[in-house]
């Protein structure tokens, strides 16, 4: 199945709504987005998640009609998108700094849409109301943009795209400059706003965190090229590659050597389906515990180490532990006091996840793994 | 931060010196507009015999209907020469962007004589334009109105302020954040509502800065009619000129100067409370 | 990222854009070539190439003396003007004072107005002191006229001047005074160069405020004027070219010295997060 298809455990309704065909980008002779095939469902609220540079906006701003492919084509509802303008694609935009009209107050920026299509004004007045609720800014409907914080022009921001009753709404990190707290809430008005109205989310952030929380799929972006796209519970517990799972969470990465259907690390050995050969292992610092006579893991692996570092982090603790022959692991455990010296750890070979090192190339590739 | 003696001993100077030659000349001036000249010399009786002349006498408001129409052509056609070339600059250059800006301030910088004068070279009757019309045989004879009319003033004029007009136009242009201009295309506006809903109301203060910069100053210019506009095109400045020449009246020609003072001052005070309005920070 | 629509097509837009460009370029051009036409200033089209005009203006000793009295005014009205602007610039910036909204209408009237107030007022000032006109009421003229050209450069240079960096002078031990000249002007420098270009160019092209002030002395602007009364050779078109050719000069200049006042600026933009 391809790295972008909706996949049972994704879409919201599974109907393809948005359907991005081995798009690329180039900008002069710099490579930005090296196609790209993507599928969104309608009613679905899918994160692209990435570092600065991978190409994320620039996907966004693609659908959007801002840039066109240099190659490949965009289709939405069974028709094609990218050779349609802007103003005539059925998608509309959050931007990231919102780029609300200063010169209009709310009520008439909110109805920039509808007048521009020359909406009846009675018709225009009821859905700017009920906008304006829906956000719950309707008591600034008078005033300027200028006087409203960061949070209230974001809602507004929403309010004016979402009036058009797009079939799909872009949003360009629009949490990045709001801070923490505030950003929190928004975060879950956002999900229940979208999961109310139905529409599908197309998110664009860098904070893996918000990915995690908000999205029924994320899609992570490298380099201009699809890393993984899964569903949050998916991509974290089955990363693909050795990337996904040091971006999204923390991992140890284990290089081990598979003989038989037995890897070796260090002084470790588990049990595998992995071919022979050299493999790389992802391991959640969750994953290991401190081994008690009363803990049954299945398939447990069993080691001694030293703790060399103890991060004491409010919720657990971050230990960091020598395992012999200059081989560390990173344990995260609940609070437990102050620990020192070598104790017995344990964790299920099945939390030994396998992932690929480099990128897989263009193209299509299997993300899919099945849950152990 | 500043102590009152280091802020005392910045303002001193400027405000003396402003006060000693604008101040004190501008009251000189208004003081001389209620004098009187009597027998070529200077009588320093206060009246408004001048005032009154210049209500009653009707060549006076002919004249200053004519400065008023030829400081709105120029103005006007300006306007038409100068915000296209900074739209163009500003959404349409692209990389050239700054070359083509340098090459617009150019001009700015070149004596208004020296313009004024090529002008007057291209537009007479053995002139280049003439010349170039013949050549082609499109006329047997010279034209002679190219010169020494109010067309030519209002030419010659416009040539200078088209750059004084982009300046402020492209500066507002360049001010008006992209994502406003992808905003609109993004709710549905195509390039013309964009334009009308977006672009311009934004640049407004732009606007009015400019075209206020161009008909103050053709309002109170004397030296293009002298070089290429002739009699009939005769500005309320000439007259204020003469006076203070051959004509020798000084008070009469200081009660016009305070007019057009009175006037720009006014103007200046409409234009700024309406880019007030019009600027949204 | 920048938008890609800032190269839309938009050809009956550009087609306009040059022609505008070739109106306002035309005249100077003409100028141009016809300084080294042998047959006068008109007709079409020129026929003989000869340096001749600018041979006679190289002879010409009245135009050369206004030229050094153009350039005498204007380097008074260069130091007058920064002198005063910078005062006028600092005192609105940081200083407080009843009438200061009047006091900067003010200065940055005679930018606005036209010449011929502004020499006429002078004139009369002139003859209520008893003064002669002379290059002294000209650079008078000057030097008061474009005190509002370096006040609005400097302004602006003092807006862009990192307040911390004054501070950080007075915290280490500097007397306000020593923190002028150690941090504040330095960090002027090119304000005050390109204020200077500015002020020196506008001095030497003056000639609405000139005319009135003007006595037996010329400056290069009436020296020409004068000629036109008596008749347009292409010697007028040959000084006119090399007016021209100074200008742009200067304006490179000006140009490479306020971008990089900018370039320093959008620097430190593009390295926000």
């Amino acid at each position: 199945m391809s790295a972008g298809a909706i996949s049972p455990q994704g879409a919201a309704s599974g109907r393809v709504l948005l359907e991005v065909r081995s798009v690329a980008k180039s900008f002069g002779a710099t490579h930005v987005l090296k196609n790209i095939s993507l599928q969104i469902a309608s009613g679905e609220f899918l994160t692209l998640l990435g570092e600065s540079g991978s190409g994320k906006t620039t996907l966004l701003r693609l659908i959007a009609g801002f840039e066109q492919p240099t190659s490949g084509e965009i289709w939405m509802s069974n028709e094609r998108l990218d050779t349609l303008p802007p103003y005539k694609r059925r998608v509309n935009t959050v931007f990231q700094n919102y780029a609300l009209f200063p010169h209009l107050n709310v009520r008439e920026n909110v109805a920039y849409g509808l007048r521009v299509k020359s909406t009846p004004k009675a018709e225009i007045a009821g859905r700017v109301e009920e906008a304006l609720r829906m956000v719950k800014m309707i008591s600034f409907a008078d005033a300027r943009p200028a006087t409203l914080s960061g949070g209230q022009q974001q809602r507004i921001a929403l309010a004016r795209a979402l009036i058009n009753r797009p079939q799909l709404l872009l949003l360009d990190e629009p949490l990045s400059a709001l801070d923490a707290n505030l950003r929190k809430q928004m975060q879950s008005e956002l999900k229940a706003l979208q999961r109310e109205i139905g529409i599908a989310f197309l998110f664009v952030t860098h904070d893996q965190d918000e990915a995690m929380a908000l999205s029924d799929r994320i899609a992570l972006l490298r380099n201009g090229a699809l890393e993984q796209v899964a569903s949050p519970r998916e991509i974290y517990s089955c990363p693909a590659t050795a990337y996904t799972a040091e971006f999204i969470g923390q991992t140890n990465l284990l290089r081990g050597e598979v003989k038989d259907g037995v890897v070796r690390w260090g002084a470790l050995q588990w049990r595998t389906s992995h071919v022979n050969g050299a493999a790389l292992f992802s391991l959640r610092p969750e994953a290991i515990r401190l081994a008690d006579a009363s803990l049954h893991l299945p398939e447990a692996v069993r080691f001694r180490g030293i703790i060399r570092q103890q991060i004491y982090g409010g919720a657990s603790e971050l230990l960091e532990i020598d395992c012999g022959s200059e081989q560390t692991l990173r344990a995260r455990i609940p609070v437990s006091g102050p620990l020192t010296g070598e104790h017995e750890f344990v964790f299920s070979c099945a939390e030994a996840v396998p992932v690929t090192e480099s990128p897989a190339a263009h193209g299509s590739r299997a993300t899919h793994r099945e849950r152990r | 931060m500043y102590s009152r003696a280091y802020k005392a001993a910045i303002s001193a100077p400027p405000l003396l010196w402003i006060c000693l030659f604008l101040l004190l000349p501008y009251a000189l001036m208004f003081a001389h507009s209620f004098w009187l000249v009597r027998d070529g010399s200077l009588i320093h009786h206060w009246n408004l015999q001048n005032y009154r002349a210049l209500f009653t006498n009707p060549l006076y408001f002919e004249v200053f209907l004519r400065t008023a129409r030829i400081a709105a052509s120029v103005t006007l056609c300006s306007l038409l020469l100068g915000y296209p070339l900074a739209y163009y600059l500003s959404f349409h250059a692209g990389p050239r962007k700054e070359l083509l800006y340098q090459l617009v301030i150019v001009p700015l910088w070149v004596s208004y004589l020296v313009r004024g004068y090529a002008w007057k070279t291209i537009l007479g009757s053995d002139g280049v334009l003439n010349g170039f019309l013949q050549y082609l045989h499109v006329t047997r004879e010279p034209v002679s109105f190219f010169l020494y009319s109010p067309f030519a003033v209002v030419l010659m004029l416009t040539h200078i302020y088209t750059p004084f007009v982009f300046l402020p136009i492209y500066a507002a242009l360049e001010h008006i954040p992209r994502p406003l201009v992808e905003a609109s295309q993004d709710l549905g506006a195509d390039r013309r509502a964009t334009f009308l809903r977006v672009i311009l109301p934004l640049s407004i203060p732009g606007l009015l800065a400019g075209a206020t910069f161009a008909f103050v100053l053709s309002l109170g210019d004397f030296l293009a009619p002298l070089l290429v506009g002739g009699p009939s095109a005769t500005m309320i400045a000439n007259i204020v000129q003469s006076l203070f020449g051959a004509a020798y009246d000084w008070p009469l020609g200081a009660a016009i100067s305070v007019c057009i003072l009175l006037i720009t001052v006014s103007l200046l005070f409409a234009t700024e409370r309406l880019e007030k309005r019009w600027s949204f920070k | 990222m920048t938008s890609a629509n800032s190269r839309q097509r938009a050809p009956l837009l550009t087609a306009y854009a040059v022609l505008i460009f070739g109106f306002i370029y035309l005249p100077i051009v003409v100028l141009i070539v016809y300084s080294f036409n042998r047959d006068g200033v008109g007709g079409f089209p020129p026929r003989h190439f000869t340096f001749a005009w600018y041979r006679q203006l190289f002879g010409d000793a009245a135009i050369w003396e206004s030229v050094i009295n153009s350039l005498l005014v204007a380097a008074a009205s260069v130091a007058l003007s920064l002198t005063l602007g910078l005062l006028a610039a600092l005192a609105l910036d940081r200083a407080s004072f009843p009438g200061k909204a009047l006091f900067r209408r003010l200065v940055l009237l005679p930018l606005i107005l036209p010449g011929i107030i502004t020499g006429l007022s002078l004139l009369m000032f002139a003859v209520f002191a008893g003064m002669q006109l002379s290059l002294l009421t000209v650079f008078l003229g000057h030097g008061t006229a474009l005190i509002s050209v370096a006040t609005t450069e400097l302004f602006a240079g003092l807006q862009k001047l990192d307040r911390a960096q004054e501070e950080a002078s007075l915290d280490l031990g500097a007397t306000p005074w020593q923190t002028f000249w150690r941090v504040t002007l330095p960090n002027l420098k090119l304000s005050l160069i390109a204020a200077g270009l500015l002020i020196f160019t506008l001095s030497m092209d003056e000639i609405a405020v000139t005319f009135f002030l003007i006595g037996r002395d010329n400056t290069l602007p009436l020296e020409i004027w004068g000629r036109l009364r008596r008749g347009i050779t292409p010697e007028i078109n040959a000084i006119s070219s090399l007016i021209f050719a100074a200008s742009v000069a200067l304006i490179i200049i000006w140009y490479r010295l306020r971008a990089r006042t900018i370039g320093t600026q959008a620097q430190e933009l593009l390295e926000r997060p």
